[in-house]
């Protein structure tokens, strides 16, 4: 019973923290939709420390102080953009994990889309290209000859 | 024989093309990791904030050491803002260039002790010596975050009309002071 409590405790804890973020109680707003929204913007605020991270997951300390900012700036009152934009006023576009399309990102944007046309014109030739047999451009001699040294061979393999 | 002509209609010319790719690509790396290798790593962020104002700050100082930082002590003069913590090991080996600096009055130098226990930094800075004209503590990242900062140490210079001229991620090196920093502290004050 004790074995099964505590294997319960483990899964338990394993949904748990499939779940988890780093936000800590403490940090949370009072008013729900107030603290969904601060949610919705940290996910999308790069840590800047660990970069590969929102700072709705990272437990570095700065993260901890940008979910803080973020909640500061929505009791002010700004809105989700006002929020972003601040952060980006300070980080450049960097600490925005969805990158904006701008004259810079085009290429991120659009090239696997441009890489995508050019894979299927060249797949397409590939598929339409005619067989050597449709290709033949043999005169009827040639053919001939070739019909005959085709029969020569198979006749001495058979030797 | 004589009229042998190549069979495939597709034209010769897309042969080339998987070749001009990974030619690109590769060109491409090469180039990234020769940034990378000389320093100009991408994962650096650039600030954005360079020629623009110092942000707003109004730091409380550290404990018997008045007075703090704010905005309009950064727009008297040339003067750097360096921070740091006496958590961050890097500070650490950049210091005792701090310290020849300041002996040498080559230029103001600012700290902000960012995130850092106030006695921590106390004792810190009576270890290893304390280089700054003005030191604001930022308990909170208030300033950091305001500075677009990464890490620590990340140094300002801030020009005379308290606009950020440049900002230097990581130790300031000899190097670095010699080549980069003292020339613009220099132009700056021109």
């Amino acid at each position: 019973m004790k074995i099964l409590g505590l294997a319960t405790c483990i899964l338990a804890g394993s949904v748990f923290a499939l779940v988890a973020y780093a936000v800590e109680p403490d940090e949370m707003l009072d008013d729900p939709a107030l603290e969904e929204r601060a949610r919705v913007i940290s996910q999308d605020l790069r840590c800047v420390v660990c970069q590969n991270e929102t700072i709705d997951e990272s437990n570095a300390t700065l993260a901890q102080d940008m979910r803080r900012l973020v909640r500061q700036r929505i009791l002010a009152g700004d809105s989700n953009e006002d929020v972003l934009a601040y952060m980006v006023d300070r980080y450049g576009d960097f600490v925005l994990l969805r990158p904006r399309v701008t004259s810079q990102t085009l290429l991120l944007w659009f090239g696997p889309f441009i890489l995508l046309v050019f894979g299927v014109i060249i797949a397409a030739r590939y598929i339409k290209r005619p067989t050597a047999a449709e290709t033949s451009n043999l005169s009827p001699e040639e053919m001939a000859e070739v019909e005959a040294l085709i029969q020569k061979t198979e006749g001495a393999d058979q030797k | 024989m004589n009229n042998a002509q190549p069979t495939r209609t597709g034209g010769r010319w897309t042969a080339i093309i998987p070749i001009v790719v990974v030619a690109l690509l590769v060109g491409a790396f090469a180039k990234r990791l020769i940034d990378v290798e000389s320093g100009q790593d991408p994962a650096l962020v650039q600030s954005v904030l360079l020629n623009t104002p110092v942000p707003d700050i109004d730091l409380p100082p550290l404990p018997d050491r008045e007075p703090g930082l704010k905005t309009p002590d950064l727009k008297k003069e040339v003067s750097l803002v360096n921070v740091w913590g006496s958590w961050c090991i890097a500070c650490l080996s950049e210091h005792p260039l701090l310290m020849d600096l300041a002996e040498q009055k080559q230029v103001p130098i600012h700290g902000i002790a960012w995130r850092d226990d106030p006695s921590a930094s106390v004792r810190w800075l009576a270890r290893n010596g304390d280089p700054y004209d003005l030191i604001g503590q930022d308990p909170v990242s208030e300033a950091a975050i305001a500075f677009g900062v990464t890490g620590a140490p990340e140094t300002f210079v801030i020009d005379g009309d308290g606009i950020i001229r440049y900002k230097h991620i990581g130790p300031i090196t000899p190097d670095v002071w010699a080549n980069t920093i003292a020339p613009m502290v220099e132009q700056l004050r021109q």
